[in-house]
């Protein structure tokens, strides 16, 4: 075992966020700059692992291994696939980006940096585990920074219904999904937790039947599955900035990421048997989300509808259980994590000026603000699946993959195109363009350089990753081939 | 051996409880002499010091290792099991004295310290008792002096009337405990343990008679553990005690509870498993939604978790009530880590409580602008009574739900986990009340020997949180001896 890279990648915010929450008090000019240092090494960090992960080689990488608890087969076992160093990428653009947009955090930043950082290191290590117990640990460790954050910084009527709400569902899924871990571990005949012992445990098919449903739906609930989609929206409109790009770019990753992990990946005789099952669902998602997002007359819950709509593509891609499918599924992960922070980041400026999310009282913010508005139009195109931009190789393959399967979800979800396209625009024009409202006039002022430097770099992965699409495209395709030997040597 | 003569081996079973006799001694001495001396807090450093000084010679040379045997001709058991829960009274009472300092009325009076020690002393018995009467005595010294300390803040009357409550509900529940020993004795001869196992393996007992006697035998320790439906004196005797006393009755005094139930199921009812393992999982059961639900409405802090303390007993019925080795060191397990966290959750509300002077939980309004540092130390120890890694409540959620599916008890689980949830609601709530709104409060100076105690606790509540090997191993030993009862 060489450099432990991803032990260092998890831990750095941890620690980072532990002297915030120490000294930030006495020194808060020392708050921002550790928290920007931190976030940023977790980014160079997280580049790194994705230029040095061997793409010939496959398979899982950069293994750490320590027992913890050996009687019980709990151990401290990280590594990545190529789905996995794609999601770490994801949360180091935006734990990064989210630093640089909440620099302006005037209330006790000193624990809003710290609880931010705390966060960092819950999805990092989700993300990172190859031990089923270290992953629910990794996961539960984020119950209550979310929850404070949300109702400490958030807005101010909705913060506590939504905050409860939105820990109490995200709980619910996690202990659900916790039902159907122990059911796992229990039927394992080498009674461990160990995620690569557990893929070739050959779970007989009933087992895997019975407890599919509850590892899956349990994490499909933190990814925003209908009907338990609701949480998502409420959530996000009442966090603040930082963490509705957060939970909407990261958290429901790593939701439908453990739903690919712990349930298709370990059980994929239940998968396939409850694949028609997560496609109606899904479906649901996408075109009753898009539906519901266009007649939203708030800002920020168009986007925050707009993600269950897009997490749906998700669950569909994973659902039609194949190569492309599963290429899509995961390319839309990392398309749409960084999209969704790029909206709720441009979503969260324009509130800070202007005090409104009023759908209807906002307009001609281009003429103050043009980066966001480019921004935000990027993230649109992104978002309607414009060639040329991640959004696009992410979701074409997803449909191909479900035409193959299931037509009739391919059409019906197409739909959603359509309707995605209606509602960005709409949002882009009614916001962005036409007349500033008489109370902006000289009022607001254009984002700070933060801002723009967090727009641009969320901007560029996504156009890199649209242009190029071999720099990330064989990266999840090692991961994808991984599962399609699993589900066809079940 | 004849039965009338000390061995060697007699004394050394119970050096501790010797020690902790020479510490009573010693704290009424200086009682007398109180009046010289101008540190108020003299009576409890001296008891702090002793009963750490006691800690370390039992931690360090007392430890039984693998090795069971009889004590004193067959009243105690000296084994992993006994030592186990002897530490975790022996720690539950240093923490207490720690935070009982400083409060005017208990610390400059011997006899609360005294009181204290004797209780000590009694649970350590009850934690090796294996004979009926040894058992009697233990619960008796430890119920009286607890009576009395609830009811201690005589010039309170709400806490005077919360300790005669305790009483008598504790007097009853000890005459139905009675009534089942005496129904045992009559029927087997003997007051034994394992003389009462081979006469019950021989028929000598209806097997009627002998779930009766289960009943009567729960209803005593039921109280003890205050799961429902014996739980009614716990929300009244918590509000009214000394809050330190609160914490000590919730933590030391409930596992004592725990460990003597153990003994005594797999002792006495071994050859019924089903019987009582179904009995206690009920209890567990309504335990937990009792708790959890009246916990939802609570407006007094410490009403609160004494709700949430009652519900917490039935998640370690769980471990207990799966009835397997993997069960009862889950329950030991998760009373350990229970000891730190609930006796770090009734320190900080006793500290609140002295600069507030209010035990409601608009008392916590503003915490964390207040002290940080306190309200960090409630939030961990509320996130780990919720179940939250890396706190030592996560793991020992796990390993009883685990212990539970191990059982084949996937409805008990599901029981549990329904909870947890329901739990974390209203956990969530007193943290957001602790972290959110600000009012103007002079802030409580945190004496020295409460943030020790604090201290030790939040250490406590994160050592058992990620490091499992090493405890877990000793548990092992501890439940495997506690099964293997000859």
């Amino acid at each position: 075992m060489g450099f432990p890279i991803l032990s260092v990648t998890i831990f750095i915010p941890l620690l980072a966020g532990l002297i915030i929450l120490l000294f930030g008090r006495q020194r808060q000019s020392w708050i921002r700059p550790i928290a920007l240092v931190a976030s940023s090494l977790v980014l160079l960090l997280t580049l790194i692992l994705w230029a040095s992960y061997s793409i010939e080689q496959a398979g899982y990488q950069f293994i750490e291994y320590i027992p913890w608890l050996p009687d019980l087969g709990i151990s401290y076992h990280l590594g990545v696939d190529g789905i996995g160093i794609a999601m770490l990428v994801l949360t180091g653009l935006v734990v990064f980006t989210g630093v640089l947009v909440s620099w302006n955090i005037e209330n006790r930043p000193n624990e809003f940096f710290s609880y931010l950082m705390f966060l960092a290191t819950s999805v990092l290590g989700v993300f990172s585990s190859l031990d089923l117990f270290l992953l629910f640990f990794f996961l539960e460790l984020a119950v209550f920074p979310k929850y404070l954050m949300i109702v400490i910084w958030g807005s101010p009527k909705t913060r506590n219904y939504g905050g409860m709400k939105l820990t109490l569902y995200l709980f619910i899924g996690s202990v659900l999904a916790l039902i159907g871990a122990l059911a796992i571990y229990q039927a394992s005949p080498e009674r461990t937790f160990d995620l690569l012992l557990l893929e070739n445990a050959g779970f007989s098919p009933e087992m895997q039947r019975i407890w599919f449903p509850f590892v899956f739906l349990g994490f499909a609930i933190l990814g925003g599955i209908f009907p338990f989609h609701s949480w998502a929206p409420d959530g996000h409109v009442a966090a603040p900035t930082a963490i509705s790009m957060l939970l909407a770019g990261v958290e429901m990753k790593v939701g439908v990421f453990a739903a690919l992990r712990v349930g298709i990946m370990l059980l994929p005789e239940g998968a396939k048997h409850w694949a028609t099952w997560i496609l109606v669902l899904a479906t649901i998602n996408v075109v009753y989300g898009a539906f519901i997002a266009m007649i939203q007359k708030d800002f920020k819950y168009v986007i925050g509808f707009s993600s269950v709509s897009h997490m749906g593509l998700v669950l569909i891609g994973f659902a039609s259980l194949n190569y492309d499918g599963l290429l899509g599924a995961g390319l839309q992960m990392f398309s749409h994590g960084v999209m969704t922070a790029l909206f709720f980041s441009i979503v969260g400026m324009v509130y800070d000026r202007t005090h409104t999310r009023d759908i209807a009282s906002l307009g001609g913010l281009y003429k103050i603000m043009p980066w966001a508005t480019i921004g935000f139009i990027i993230g649109g195109l992104v978002s309607m699946g414009m060639p040329g931009l991640s959004g696009f190789i992410a979701e074409i393959p997803i449909y191909m993959g479900v035409w193959r399967v299931a037509p009739i979800v391919a059409i019906i979800s197409v739909i959603s195109i359509v309707v995605t396209a209606a509602y960005i625009l709409l949002v882009v024009r009614k916001v962005f363009f036409g007349d500033l409202p008489q109370e902006f006039e000289g009022k607001i002022k254009d984002i700070t350089i933060k801002d723009k430097i967090a727009i641009g770099v969320l901007s560029l992965f996504m156009i890199v990753i649209g242009l190029v699409p071999g720099l990330m495209v064989p990266l999840i395709e090692t991961g994808v081939n991984h599962i399609l030997v699993i589900l066809g040597g079940a | 051996m004849g039965p009338n003569m000390i061995t060697n081996f007699d004394l050394f079973a119970i050096i501790p409880e010797i020690l902790i006799l020479i510490l009573i001694v010693i704290v009424m001495v200086v009682d007398v002499f109180r009046k010289k001396i101008e540190n108020n807090n003299i009576i409890s450093w001296i008891t702090f010091i002793g009963l750490t000084f006691i800690i370390l010679i039992t931690a360090l040379f007392l430890f039984p290792g693998d090795e069971m045997d009889y004590a004193w001709g067959g009243m105690i058991r000296v084994d992993a099991a006994s030592f186990t829960f002897r530490l975790i009274v022996l720690v539950g009472a240093a923490i207490t004295t720690l935070f009982s300092m400083y409060h005017q009325e208990v610390n400059n009076k011997g006899e609360y310290f005294a009181m204290l020690l004797v209780s000590v002393i009694g649970m350590s018995m009850m934690a090796a008792s294996s004979n009926l009467i040894m058992l009697y005595l233990a619960i008796e010294t430890t119920a009286i002096p607890l009576y009395v300390l609830v009811g201690f803040l005589t010039k309170n009357n709400f806490s005077v009337e919360s300790g005669l409550k305790y009483f008598l509900f504790g007097a009853l529940t000890s005459a139905v405990l009675l009534y089942g020993f005496s129904l045992l004795y009559g029927f087997s001869g003997s007051t034994h343990f394992a003389e009462i196992l081979v006469a019950i393996e021989a028929s000598k007992i209806p097997t009627g008679l002998l779930f009766f006697i289960l009943l009567l035998t729960v209803v005593g320790f039921g109280a003890k553990i205050s799961g429902f439906p014996f739980h009614f004196w716990a929300p009244d005797a918590y509000q009214g005690a000394p809050t330190p006393i609160a914490g000590y009755l919730s933590t030391a005094s409930k596992a004592i509870g725990f460990i003597v139930i153990m003994r005594f199921m797999v002792s006495i009812f071994s050859s019924e498993p089903q019987s009582w393992t179904l009995l206690l999982a009920i209890i567990a059961t309504a335990s937990m939604f009792v708790g959890n639900l009246l916990a939802l409405v609570q407006k007094n802090i410490k009403r609160l978790f004494a709700y949430s303390s009652i519900a917490h007993a039935g998640y370690i019925l769980i471990g207990v009530a799966s009835g397997t080795t993997l069960g009862f060191k889950a329950s030991m397990y998760y009373l350990l880590a229970y000891l730190f966290t609930n006796l770090a959750i009734f320190g900080v509300i006793h500290i609140v409580e002295k600069s507030t002077g209010s035990n409601e939980i608009d008392a916590f309004k503003g915490l964390m602008k207040r002290n940080p540092g306190l309200a960090l130390v409630f939030l961990i120890a509320v996130l780990s009574l919720a179940g939250i890694p890396p706190f030592g409540g996560f793991i020992s959620k796990v390993l009883v739900f685990m212990a539970a599916i191990d059982a084949n008890l996937i409805w008990l689980l599901i029981i549990g986990i329904i909870n947890s949830i329901i739990a974390l609601y209203y956990y969530l709530t007193v943290l957001r009340i602790t972290f959110t709104d600000s009012e103007e409060i002079e802030s409580q100076a945190v004496y020295y020997g409460w943030k020790l105690a604090l201290a030790v606790c939040v250490l406590g509540i994160i050592v058992f949180g990620v490091i499992f090997s090493p405890w877990l191993n000793w548990l092992e030993v501890a439940s495997t001896n506690l099964m293997l009862f000859h």
